[in-house]
């Protein structure tokens, strides 16, 4: 599926930690690997400073889609914030999920610095994704204020 | 309910407890509330009946801050909070003299009112020395009746038990009241659309007038300063600092107490409009169940609460779409 020609810009957020997945889409960059330009990099010091608000800001200030890359299991910076993050975010997507926020708006990808293949592959294949949902129109109005 | 008095005032005077947190009498004949006890005398006043369904477990954080001993009734559910709550260093065990009172399934007047019994004088049956049958409720239209099971909490359907999981000594008899699986609605919310899902929460949330009586009454929000509280206004416990905040309340909350949460139902109870809010707090807790094991917050004091906690072979976030 070819990514021009389309109205639809998504708005997609992506929280990179520092220390691997900042450092993957580096790699990414400096391979010239391409990856959509509807991504926003926020760089963090690590999977685990992502607060659940975050996720949530993102989406209520109109973000389609947000994803989170940190280290992989077991190679964290800072040995385990890794392992917190991911409990919590996937507590988090479960609860998006439950007030009807589709589940493919938002993924957890675990990405080394020496996988700038697979942060662009994980970009493109995410942004695809979230082309083929549209625009996110909930969670900017959950209780009817507008 | 008499003997409970009679030992409060025994405890009172010989010197072990300096007051009880116990519930009054309210304005109207169902909504007795939590209260304090420092004499004999002033004990004429103390009510326990179907319709204390306040969780006494969060003042004793206040309580545990005053000078002597408090002695508190706790219900069963209660004692999960309270466990919590001393989990989390909130309250102080050498401070409180815990009275663990029976419990046969506590009222919702709004279920009452919702079977078109209107203007309501008082109300028979729900002490707690009943058999907890039938209510007699006289109306200024005439007596009518309602069953008990019917006018009950919908928390007390799906009750977790009717032990106490922490006290000093036991009065009174329980009565089991669990006639359904706690996690059936939220799986009922599962199985919807994306767009039946959104569709049900806005309805629900969109009745949400910010009172922050979820928050005040619930034992696991307990933190001296609140992410919730406006400083821009000096006015805490009032005003949305911003629309996200004002939209994501709930869900926030929601997350704040996961894994904390014991399923206590004050904030649906408390809610003056009727909104679900457990619906949220069981889904997390449904979630933990089901990924990191059984989990029920408040049964221990010792134990890891799931969300600090990990292990190395936990599930992928994608879990969630797989689930279906």
């Amino acid at each position: 599926m070819s990514l021009e020609n389309k109205e639809f810009k998504p708005k997609i957020v992506a929280f990179c930690c520092n220390w691997c997945s900042y450092a993957g889409a580096d790699l990414a960059g400096s391979s010239r690997l391409s990856y959509p330009a509807d991504v926003k990099i926020i760089r963090v010091p690590c999977s685990c400073r992502v607060n659940p608000m975050f996720i949530l800001r993102a989406f209520e200030k109109g973000a389609d889609g947000v994803i989170m890359c940190g280290c992989h299991p077991g190679d964290c910076h800072y040995s385990t914030g890794n392992y917190y993050a991911r409990r919590r975010m996937t507590l988090l997507f479960s609860m998006l999920d439950y007030i009807g926020v589709e589940n493919g708006r938002t993924r957890v990808e675990w990405v080394s610095a020496a996988e700038g293949v697979k942060f662009s592959e994980t970009m493109n294949s995410f942004v695809e994704k979230i082309y083929s949902l549209g625009e996110n129109v909930r969670l900017g109005d959950l209780r009817c204020k507008k | 309910m008499q003997e409970v008095v009679n030992r409060a005032k025994e405890l009172l005077a010989d010197g072990t407890v300096a007051r009880v947190l116990g519930w009054k009498a309210g304005d109207l004949p169902y909504n007795p509330e939590p209260a304090y006890f420092e004499t004999a005398e002033a004990l004429e006043d103390f009510v326990y009946n179907g319709f204390c369904g306040a969780n006494l477990s969060k003042y004793m954080i206040e309580a545990s801050k005053l000078e002597g001993k408090t002695l508190v009734c706790l219900k069963p559910c209660d004692t999960y909070s309270f466990n919590q709550l001393i989990k989390e260093h909130r309250v102080d065990r050498d401070k409180a003299y815990i009275i663990g009172v029976g419990c046969k399934g506590k009222l919702d007047i709004e279920r009452i009112k919702k079977q078109g019994i209107k203007g309501i004088e008082s109300i028979e049956g729900a002490e707690i020395t009943d058999a907890a049958d039938t209510l007699k409720v006289h109306t200024i239209y005439g007596e009518k009746t309602c069953a008990y099971a019917d006018a009950m909490l919908e928390r007390c359907h799906v009750c977790k038990g009717k032990d106490h999981m922490i006290y000093d000594e036991l009065i009174g008899e329980s009565k089991e009241t669990k006639d359904g699986e706690r996690f059936d609605e939220v799986a009922r919310i599962e199985a919807m659309s994306p767009e039946e899902k959104f569709a049900f929460f806005q309805s629900e949330l969109s009745k949400c007038i910010r009172c922050n009586a979820c928050r005040n009454a619930c034992p696991a929000c307990s933190c001296r300063k609140c992410v919730f509280d406006s400083n821009k206004f000096d006015s805490s416990q009032k005003a949305n600092v911003d629309t996200f905040e004002e939209k994501m309340f709930h869900i926030i909350r929601a997350f704040h107490v996961a894994g904390r949460c014991t399923d206590c139902g004050e904030c649906s109870r408390v809610c003056p409009q009727g909104i679900p809010l457990h619906l949220f707090n069981r889904k997390f807790i449904k979630d933990i169940d089901e990924l990191y094991g059984e989990y029920q917050a408040g049964e221990d004091t010792e134990s890891k609460a799931p969300l600090t906690n990990y292990t190395f072979e936990d599930a992928e976030p994608s879990i969630v779409g797989k689930r279906g």
